[in-house]
């Protein structure tokens, strides 16, 4: 008895009466316990989610022996390093705005079919698998489409004489991640964009109607400012996208350090790029302010956006 | 109905549906297709022949592609191991969160939401010191690797979750469950689990999914699975590394077909 009011005696709680005092006891014994049952996630997430980032993210700072320095991070300004951050901001950026015109095209094309019928199964299921499983295998699907001795660079200089790699090959440099890039970016757009436009109401087009609108004023009155804020932001999460994808990248240049996500395999590699030790970790810091950044505005967005799928 | 009705609304028209799918379909299928018609070439010399395909399952063979088969095993290892973690540990928090503590929901959604933000390049920076200890811990066996998974598909399966307790008033459930005398592990076991089996389901599905097709963190960490094992055969072996490709694009493609049909249909709420 006296154990167990023992923290209620120590907080002072001394006007509160003796069954009282040992019902909130009780209650704050149970609510210890009660968080015991979040301890293996919490534990979890800290250890490998956590503790990983602030790694990453603080190795940056230090050098080989483990003292602070600013090196590493001042690397950031190397116009080597600047360059890779460009290349991978133009290729996020290209393949993000095609892929995302090209996905709400599609949305659209299904709007109206069944939602549970075969053809938009089919096309959301082939669309996950695109957008999230690809990766490596897209690379190979590229290289037997427009290798060198791919099916459709063959067919087109049998045919039609038209050589694609006239000018050098150029599907393992930077342009060769763009038709790869939109190939998994279209998808993504359609699982994230579809939501939207399916929230669309029919009652405003017979509103807008009813009072003698066009599909034009329709499209461009209600559909248009209605979507926008999510197209928007399903382009902002297809540049997130491109910016952190590193598989099909690596797969198809295995030399070479040509945007940030290899750039930081060629520092873990080789541990001195530029001269420097812990440069991977500085380049996660770059990469991560991108993506907080891109993020954040991502999901400002997509509160706006939600309004209108109550 | 007539052709010239007035449409309303942001249907496309028929003509219009048509040509958009057709031709976007047309342009997606080119790289499958291509990758198909690559199996089944006979060197470069021209010509076509079966021979790719008869030799992954010949036997004489067998020892040729042992990187590859191990790697499959690898990673449905890895997959079982992290859908394990999914259902132990990310479940019963969702669960507990959902009913006791209604103020962390945002906490945990934001928790689960991270791994977007902080991509596989980058936490494979800051794992590779953690694993120094992991391996310490418990060996350097394959299967370590799905703690990080466990992470990576954290969003996902923190959705497919979600959508199911959010589609269920578990708190009048648990509440009513509990009042007809049920004690906690049976509100779980028989109240709770079968009504969020759905959510369940699509969250251990996409899980296997993600980790067939995860590289970044397993290449980087030097760990053998599917992937990292394509990439490495293809080098030697561009046929097999491609035809292994397809089936796993094959097997994930209806993995989540059959996601599609567990969150479409709903067994036993068919009303009559």
């Amino acid at each position: 008895m006296t154990v167990a009011n023992a923290p209620e005696l120590l907080s002072g709680d001394a006007e509160a009466s003796g069954p009282r005092r040992r019902l909130s006891g009780a209650r704050r014994r149970r609510g210890v316990t009660k968080y015991l049952g979040l301890v293996p996630f919490a534990l979890y997430v800290l250890l490998f989610l956590a503790v990983p980032t602030l790694i990453a993210l603080g190795t940056g700072f230090f050098d080989g022996d483990g003292a602070l320095t600013l090196d590493n991070v001042s690397a950031l300004a190397d116009p080597v390093i600047l360059a890779t951050f460009a290349s991978s901001f133009w290729v996020s950026a290209l393949t993000a705005v095609v892929g995302s015109v090209l996905g709400a095209l599609v949305c659209y094309a299904m709007l109206g079919t069944k939602p549970d019928g075969p053809l938009r199964s089919f096309v959301s299921s082939a669309s996950s698998v695109l957008a999230q499983f690809g990766g490596v295998m897209l690379a190979f699907a590229f290289i037997a489409t427009i290798g060198i001795q791919g099916l459709v660079t063959i067919l087109l200089k049998d045919t039609l004489g038209f050589d694609i790699f006239a000018n050098g090959v150029w599907l393992y440099q930077v342009p060769g991640l763009l038709l790869p890039y939109i190939y998994f970016q279209v998808p993504l757009m359609v699982i994230t964009f579809m939501p939207a436009l399916e929230g669309l109401k029919p009652q405003w087009a017979e509103a807008a109607a009813t009072l003698g609108g066009t599909r034009w004023t329709y499209w461009t009155r209600i559909a248009g400012p209605v979507l926008a804020p999510s197209f928007l932001g399903s382009l902002l999460l297809l540049f997130a996208n491109a910016f952190s994808s590193y598989a099909t990248a690596a797969a198809l240049i295995s030399q070479g350090a040509q945007i940030v996500p290899l750039q930081i395999r060629a520092a873990l590699i080789s541990e001195t790029v530029l001269g420097r030790s812990n440069l991977a970790g500085a380049l996660a810091l770059g990469m991560i302010i991108v993506m907080v950044v891109v993020m954040t505005a991502y999901s400002f967005l997509q509160a706006r956006t939600e309004r209108w799928q109550q | 109905m007539t052709s010239n009705a007035v449409r309303i609304g942001a249907e496309p028209g028929k003509l219009a549906r048509r040509t958009i799918l057709t031709v976007v379909g047309v342009v997606f299928a080119i790289p499958i297709i291509s990758m198909m018609e690559f199996t089944f070439r006979d060197g470069l010399g021209g010509g076509y022949t079966l021979e790719h395909w008869v030799a992954l399952f010949d036997p004489e063979q067998n020892s040729k592609y042992r990187q590859l088969f191990q790697a499959v095993q690898n990673s449905f290892v890895l997959a079982v191991v992290t859908v394990t973690i999914i259902l132990f540990v990310l479940l019963p928090t969702m669960i507990l969160v959902q009913l006791q503590f209604p103020k962390l929901r945002r906490v945990l959604e934001f928790i689960c939401i991270i791994p977007i933000t902080v991509p596989a390049i980058v936490l494979v920076v800051g794992l590779a010191p953690v694993y120094g200890i992991v391996v310490r811990v418990f060996g350097g066996s394959v299967w370590t690797l799905a703690f990080a998974y466990g992470i990576t598909v954290l969003p996902y399966a923190y959705r497919a979750i979600q959508a199911s307790i959010t589609s269920v008033d578990m708190t009048t459930l648990s509440e009513a469950a509990r009042s007809l005398g049920a004690g906690w592990l049976n509100v779980l076991w028989r109240v709770l689990l079968p009504n969020l089996r759905r959510g369940i389901l699509a969250a251990s599905l996409i899980s296997v999914a993600v980790v067939l097709g995860e590289y970044t963190i397993a290449s980087l960490l030097n760990r053998q699975n599917l992937q990292t094992a394509l990439v490495q055969v293809s080098k030697s072996d561009p046929y097999a590394a491609v035809i292994f490709a397809l089936l796993a694009l094959a097997f994930v493609f209806l993995l989540l077909l059959l996601i599609g049909r567990v969150g479409s249909t709903r067994p036993g709420r068919k009303t009559t």
